[in-house]
């Protein structure tokens, strides 16, 4: 009898011990964290602030934050190369040699469709660094710092990342309104994960937020003046050159035109003490850090965003410049060799005078006219301006063993950029800058890439819009600013400017005017019923 | 001192218990043969046992057995499918007949959480025991029953020693949740993720220890695993001990596994032709002279043997059963080795008068893999074979490797195939000991009533490291490679449950019902580690880990009933009910709740059936059930998390590298998936069952089906969410067929044939019904963007793609498609959806005989439309792939067909790439002879030789038509197996 009790005692034990309690459900992650851990103390919230930036450098960590759906490869995620595929790979300024899932196939040859994916990529990337903006701009209200306790210098400091958060919020949405045009519009009164979908934009009404964003911002005191932030972070300097860059295509995004204000703006930018780097050789290489600090002899850069080889990895930044260009040797662009992936137009070649040290082309193993786009990275040349050794030549410092990742830092503003808005805005027009001051800033850029000769010199008359729109090609060859400038010139879709493979056509075609504007992705179009696409698609 | 003596004398000292000592006084040899009541026929291995003690005896090749007994004592014969028969001992004499088990239906069938009668299953319930198991050699459980069950597809993903199986029963019933099927090992449900270092989960299970198979195919029966049954419950029982005398089984299973086939690529001087014709200067210079088959120098003969030594007995009242086995697998590509060492442990003791029932289970395995690198399959296929093997100097371990003129390795190269695999020591060391003790206790005051409580742990640890030497071209730049693995696995599990049973006669009914609890828990704690090199230095541009590891966790907790009812064994009905609770989901949507009604109509048990000689058996069932499915979903989707990104995706402010807080993204109304599934059968028996089978037809709507759902671009922190939006339907009819041709003294033949016809459909994938996007899914190598789609009205991974153009002389023209919309302009708007990679008809055929001393037997199977996309073709069928990079490349032979340059981006999503890959394949062949008593009469021997993977019929024009997800890259190739097993009884 006395063991039948232990049996049926045994059985109670083990259910009473095991049934019962459902806390067992909750189970919380191990390294994982919630906002309310990392938005307690100051240093969470520069952590959280660091998210915005590197969100637009790397392609995320631990998980993607373009998903697979979207752009297959992780390596094509990052901004800056789905960001260069649109406005330089459009453009004469590259055709690309692959056409697998891992390319930006179609954009060359201005094919593309609402599928592609890159274009939705870039779209997604950048409404995914608005997405953290918003999140942070609402963890760091006035009230919520006062909620955690956050005061003094620590609150000025996050103030200060707040304004940063608004300015690369408005940074994401122009690029948006300069590549999409109509987009969802959504800003920090959403509450994530609601479900509630966001309305569609029309580009002008996009213009005016950026715009009032930025002025804010610039009438505000939490941004930090220009030239005093941290290098690496945006300030007053990098809002005035966004204002400029934004009224002088103000007419393409809301119809009216606004050089003087970006006369105002660039003035802003120049008044601030940003000079000419004296070397054009040395801006594009490992130590181009040197360029954004605001103790250098010339610092030109406005704001980069920074790589290295060893604490910011990546394969869509600068690295994708260093590799990407055909036939460049490793011991020249300092990495383990060429993808064989970029090659220039003929047209844009020639655009460059013999002694012009901008270019920087490979000619060696390439023939100059691309007579075959596909399958063949010979055809064309290609340049070596991104290289990543420093000015004594010594490959990059941070540079990963295996030579695939570089220190190359990517100036998004810099000076020379304003100089030629000042000079276009002012022969558009525009008042507040004078055409003699305009000769000077464009001679300045001409002198330098000239090695230093005033060989290369313009006399008044020499100073057209045209010629500005040339002289923007080769001094921002690469930098991303191409198809904006063909599109504010009229060139990018019709027949007068044609290069080769424009249209999918060997010596170029004009293409239907649609492709001025990038289409709105499918995906979204399915996951968000109140957008229309744009004309055409 | 005979070898039996030998092994017992060393084995009972193990078990510190003393037995054995029968006495000797008084005893007679009691001897004779067990023979088939219905026909007289021999019954070899018939279970003879004196009652209440440990003599006991089989009987041999023969019918025929002798054994030492007291005249009095009762003699007991057990024998599997037939009725247990007791005989007193008298006379030294003893012929026995035994009666077959009436057409198996008192046979007991394993359920979920206890048994049933099969005569009172109302459910789609599929049962293979041992004896009707693939037979040759067996890496991996589930492939003992491939073919053998209606409905149940199971297709081995590689020909990898261990490799797992893509199961799917009747479909597949989720678009990015799991489709793998709940697996229960003794009451233990498995992880569905699998064990770092391992082929295979299942692998870890000797499949000599398998007793049966039991699959639970509609939701009506599998509605009692609840959340996790939607893709139906497959479960493993293995082997017991059964006491009665000391009983050895040894047995070795010795093979040789060669390919017969490899991909078709060009001949070197082909190559050389096409380079010097194509290729650039460069090109033409880095020819070479030598005739190099890349893919005979990746593969070799695997050889493989697999021995297994048991010991099963009983010790008083302590039946136990013991195995131990080796296994040593050399894959078919060269470095692939997989040795398993297994021990396994059953006691299955009784207590109090057989009122309390223990089983105590231990199965502990220790692999010790070698993992090949499978890229080297790829790159041999694709390598210059102008080109040597071996460089004539020592740099890059000797082997031949592209380099620049000094001598550096060129950029974007090709590795040489070979030095892949012989320069990397992938090997891992995963142990896996799973662990369960059952008690099952009857009342003593209610012998109807029993408490049974199961308590398990599945443990598992694996470790492991990669390791590069400095030499090899794949790591040179930085110096070698050694990477550490290490995981750690608990998954644990507490079942209780009451069940009560009993006859009531005088409502001509019988009652069983179970109501009980359920807790399973799943722990696994990952390491990370830091890459370094070959010297264990820290590797330049590397950075320490953010943390040393991670424990990702869920638990499931859940309340169960069931009843069983039969009325005057001709109405049956089978309810359940199970409430789940899962930690995956908010409090919100965190339990759910699962019914299931079955109902069957036994007509052959009505009065006006009973004098019906056609029928043997003549059964309706019906079926209904919701079921649910959480596996695939992360443990903590539902929660707003933020992780740590990794030191080297910090971003620079000032001189600081700041490592960033990201937030990931969530839904919080994430639930189950539901299923809701219906069954309606007819079971049917002709001439004693000797024609016996069923027909099922049912339908499976499943609904709230986890898709990765678009978000409106910054409405979340990721713009892909799995949500509970899409719905399916899977609808088919199964065809089961067993006959008994041929029952004689000398001669037995089954045959038995199964077929299942499936047909699935999507029917909402997103929150917009209207929505014409799909889900593009299946990448493969140089396809821009996705070669399959989910979409509403098409079956799940449909092809999407282009319609090729041909010439006159029906070649394909490249780049040139059909402009189905005819809006004058080629893009993704003229594709097309073409077929399915599901197939419509599976089915499986197989025979097997005894004659004589001999038996023999096939399994085949086939599968109708499953249609597979050779990207083996499109990626390599092309000019390009030869001359288009800056080393020489190869191209599949298909380039002869097609002369495609490969200068449209197109081109490889062309539907002239896929291909009905329907196919019959002869899984396995035997013959087998009975030697019966040998050694003196010490041991009966049987021998076994059998081939697997015989020949595949198809017209498929790839290496193998069996591709599970039906792209065609390059799968690790299966190889057909020569095996030859011999087993030893003593």
């Amino acid at each position: 009898m006395k063991n039948r009790h232990h049996v049926l005692v045994l059985f109670l034990a083990a259910v009473i011990v095991s049934t019962g309690c459902e806390k067992k459900l909750d189970l919380l992650p191990t390294n994982d964290i919630t906002a309310e851990t990392v938005f307690s103390t100051a240093a969470g919230y520069k952590q959280a602030a660091a998210k915005f930036y590197a969100s637009m450098v790397v392609e995320g960590n631990p998980t993607r934050d373009i998903p697979p759906e979207i752009v297959s490869d992780m390596g094509n995620t990052g901004f800056l190369r789905m960001y260069w595929y649109l406005q330089c790979l459009s453009t004469d300024e590259a055709g690309w040699t692959y056409f697998n899932n891992t390319d930006p196939v179609g954009i060359h040859q201005m094919t593309w469709s609402a599928n592609t994916q890159v274009i939705a990529g870039l779209y997604y990337r950048c409404y995914y660094t608005i997405g953290v903006c918003n999140n942070f701009i609402q963890q760091s209200t006035d009230a919520k710092l006062s909620e955690r306790g956050i005061t003094g210098a620590d609150a000025t400091e996050i103030k200060a990342l707040r304004a940063e958060a608004q300015f690369l919020r408005a940074y994401n949405y122009w690029v948006l309104l300069d590549n999409f045009g109509n987009v969802p519009f959504i800003d920090d009164s959403y509450v994530f994960g609601s479900g509630v979908l966001p309305k569609q934009i029309k580009a002008a009404e996009l213009f005016k937020y950026v715009e009032d964003q930025l002025k804010a911002i610039d009438a505000g005191t939490d941004m930090k003046a220009a030239r005093t932030n941290e290098n690496g972070r945006a300030d007053k300097g990098a809002v005035w050159a966004l204002l400029a860059r934004l009224y002088l295509n103000a007419k393409v995004y809301s119809g009216a035109d606004r050089y003087t204000d970006a006369i105002t703006y660039a003035n802003k930018v120049i008044a601030a003490g940003y000079k000419l780097h004296p070397k054009y050789k040395e801006l594009m290489l490992a130590d181009n850090d040197l360029i954004a600090e605001k103790s250098a002899p010339a610092q030109e850069f406005i704001w980069t965003i920074r790589y290295d080889g060893t604490n910011t990895q990546t394969w869509s930044g600068t690295t994708f410049l260093v590799h990407g260009p055909s036939g460049v040797t490793g011991d020249s662009s300092g990495s383990n060799g060429t993808w064989n992936c970029m090659r220039i137009t003929e047209q844009f070649v020639d655009k460059f005078a013999s002694s012009d040290i901008r270019g920087q082309f490979w000619t060696s193993t390439q023939s100059k006219t691309m007579d075959v786009l596909l399958g063949d990275g010979t055809k064309g040349y290609s340049s070596s301006k991104f290289r990543n050794k420093t000015r004594t030549g010594a490959i990059g410092p941070h540079t990963n063993a295996s030579k695939d990742f570089v220190d190359i830092d990517f100036p998004i503003f810099r000076l020379a950029e304003i100089y030629l808005i000042y000079a276009e805005a002012t022969l558009r027009g525009g008042s507040g800058g004078n055409s003699t001051t305009a000769l000077g800033y464009v001679n300045e850029l001409r002198t330098r890439a000239y090695n230093g000769s005033t060989s290369g010199n313009l006399i008044p008359a020499d100073l057209t819009l045209n010629f500005v729109l040339d002289e923007r090609g080769r001094e921002l060859f690469w930098e991303g600013h191409r198809r904006t400038d063909l599109i504010r010139y009229g060139l990018f879709t019709t027949g007068t400017y044609l290069w080769a493979w424009k249209g999918d056509v060997r010596n170029g075609t004009a293409v239907d005017s649609k492709y001025n504007l990038y289409p709105i992705p499918a995906i979204d179009l399915s996951a968000n019923p109140n957008l229309v696409q744009n004309p055409g698609y | 001192m005979t070898l039996r003596r030998l092994l017992k004398s060393l084995v009972i000292p193990v078990f510190l218990l003393v037995g054995l000592h029968a006495s000797a006084q008084e005893t007679i040899l009691v001897s004779g043969k067990v023979s088939d009541s219905k026909d007289g026929s021999p019954l070899v291995g018939v279970s003879i046992n004196v009652k209440g003690t440990t003599t006991g005896t089989t009987s041999d090749a023969t019918g025929k057995f002798s054994l030492k007994a007291k005249p009095g004592a009762t003699i007991v014969f057990t024998y599997v499918g037939f009725v247990n028969h007791e005989v007193v001992v008298s006379t030294p004499e003893m012929n026995v007949a035994l009666t077959a088990v009436q057409s198996s239906l008192n046979e007991v069938v394993v359920i979920g959480y206890g048994t049933a009668r099969k005569k009172d299953l109302t459910g789609a319930v599929a049962n293979v025991t041992s004896k009707d198991f693939q037979k040759g050699n067996i890496t991996t459980p589930e492939q003992l029953i491939a073919g053998k069950v209606a409905g149940v597809s199971i297709i081995s993903n590689s020909g990898r020693p261990g490799a797992g199986s893509t199961i799917r029963i009747r479909g597949g019933s989720s678009l990015v949740a799991s489709n793998d099927p709940l697996i229960v090992v003794d009451g233990v449900p498995l992880d569905y993720n699998g064990i770092s270092g391992a082929a295979n989960p299942l692998s870890f299970i000797n499949s000599n220890d398998i007793e049966s198979f039991t699959v639970l195919k509609d939701a009506s029966a599998a509605a009692i695993y609840g959340s996790r049954a939607n893709n139906g419950v497959i479960i493993i029982t293995t082997k017991k001990g059964k006491g009665g005398a000391l009983r050895f089984t040894f047995n070795t299973n010795n093979s040789v596994s060669q390919l017969f086939n490899k991909v078709d690529v060009l001949s070197s001087s082909e190559v050389k032709s096409l380079v010097n014709q194509y290729g650039s200067p460069k090109q033409m210079s880095q020819l070479g002279n030598s005739n190099t088959d890349w893919q005979d120098q990746i593969y070799q003969t695997g050889f493989g043997t697999d021995n297994n030594l048991t010991m099963m007995g009983g010790l008083k009242n302590l039946p136990y059963r013991l195995t131990v086995g080796y296994m040593n697998q050399t894959g078919v590509l060269k470095t692939d080795n997989l040795q398993k060492t297994s021990v396994s442990l059953a006691l299955n003791p009784t207590f109090l008068d057989n009122h309390l029932k223990v089983d105590l289970n231990l199965k502990g395995s220790a692999q010790n893999t070698r993992f090949a690198d499978e890229g080297a399959i790829g790159t041999a296929v694709g390598f210059d074979p102008t080109q040597p093997i071996y460089s004539n100097d020592k740099r890059y371990g000797g082997y031949f490797e592209w380099r620049e003129a000094d001598g550096s390795l060129i950029q974007n190269r090709a590795n040489n195939p070979l030095g892949m695999l012989e320069q990397r020591w992938d090997e891992q060391n995963p142990k896996r000991l799973i662990s369960n003790l059952q008690l099952d206790y009857k009342f003593h005051f209610l012998p109807e009533l029993r408490a049974n409580m199961n308590a398990a742990l599945d443990y598992s640890n694996s470790e492991g490291h990669v390791y590069v030497p400095d030499s090899a071209a794949s790591n040179y730049t930085s110096g070698g490679l050694y990477r550490q693995s290490k995981q750690e696995k608990k998954n644990s599990v507490f079942d209780f449950y009451l069940n009560y049973a009993k006859d009531i006669k005088s409502i001509n009914s019988r009652v069983d019902v179970t109501a009980g609890y359920s807790y399973n828990n799943f722990w696994t704690k990952n390491y990370f580690y830091r890459d370094l090199n070959a010297k264990h230095d820290t590797i330049a541009g590397t950075k320490n880990v953010n943390f040393p590891y991670d424990i990702p966790e869920n638990t499931l907790m859940s309340y169960w009933a069931r009843l069983i009812y039969n009325y005057g064994s001709r109405y049956f009905l089978t309810a359940s009910l199970r409430r789940d609770g899962s930690s995956r989901f908010s409090k919100e949507n965190r339990w759910g709740t699962f019914p299931s009604l079955g109902l069957a109509w036994s007509i052959k048990n009505e009065d006006f059936m009973k004098s019906n000689k056609t029928f043997s058996e003549l059964k309706l069932r019906l079926g209904y059930g919701l079921t649910g499915q959480q596996d695939g979903i992360g443990n903590y989707d539902y929660l707003s998390r933020y992780g740590l990104g990794a030191q080297t995706a910090a971003y620079q402010m000032g001189s600081q590298y700041v490592t960033y807080y990201g937030p990931f993204g969530f839904n919080s109304n994430l639930k189950w998936e539901e299923l809701t599934s219906y069954n309606a059968a007819i079971d049917f028996g002709f001439l004693n069952n000797r024609i016996n089978g069923s027909i099922d037809f049912y339908l499976r709507k499943s609904q709230d089906l986890l898709n990765n759902v678009p978000q409106a671009a910054a409405t979340n922190f990721s713009s892909y969410v799995l949500a509970n939006v899409g719905s399916l339907e899977n609808k088919g009819v199964e065809f089961t067929l067993n006959t008994n041709p041929v029952r004689n003294t000398n001669f037995n033949l089954n045959v038995n044939f199964n077929v299942a016809y499936n047909d699935n459909q999507i029917t909402k994938l997103n929150y917009n019904p209207n929505d014409p996007t799909g889900l593009p899914t299946g990448t493969a190598a140089a396809v821009n963007g996705f070669v399959q789609i989910h979409q509403v009205g098409y079956s799940r991974n449909t092809f999407y793609m282009y319609q090729q153009i041909y010439d006159e002389n029906g070649k394909p023209i490249e780049g040139l498609f059909e402009d189905r919309n005819r809006d004058g302009i080629l893009n993704d708007k003229d594709k097309n959806y073409v077929h399915s990679a599901v197939a419509d008809w599976i089915g499986g055929f197989n025979a097997d005989f005894t004659y004589k001393k001999w038996s023999g037997g096939f399994v085949m199977r086939g599968s109708l439309n499953n249609y597979v996309y050779n990207n083996v073709f499109a990626n390599r069928g092309r000019l390009n792939n030869v001359t288009g990079a800056y080393i020489i490349g190869n191209a599949s032979s298909n380039y002869l067909t097609t002369q495609f340059k490969g200068e449209n981006d197109k081109q490889t999503l062309s539907d002239y790439y896929l291909e009905n890959a329907s196919f019959l394949r002869m899984d396995n062949i035997f013959a087998g002879y009975n030697f019966g008593k040998v050694l003196r009469d010490a041991a009966t021997l049987r021998l076994n030789a059998s081939v697997q993977n015989v020949f595949v019929i198809t017209k498929y024009q790839g290496l193998d038509p069996e591709i599970a997800n039906g792209i065609d890259q390059n799968i690790y190739p299966r190889p057909t197996v020569f095996s030859l097993a011999i087993n030893l009884d003593f």
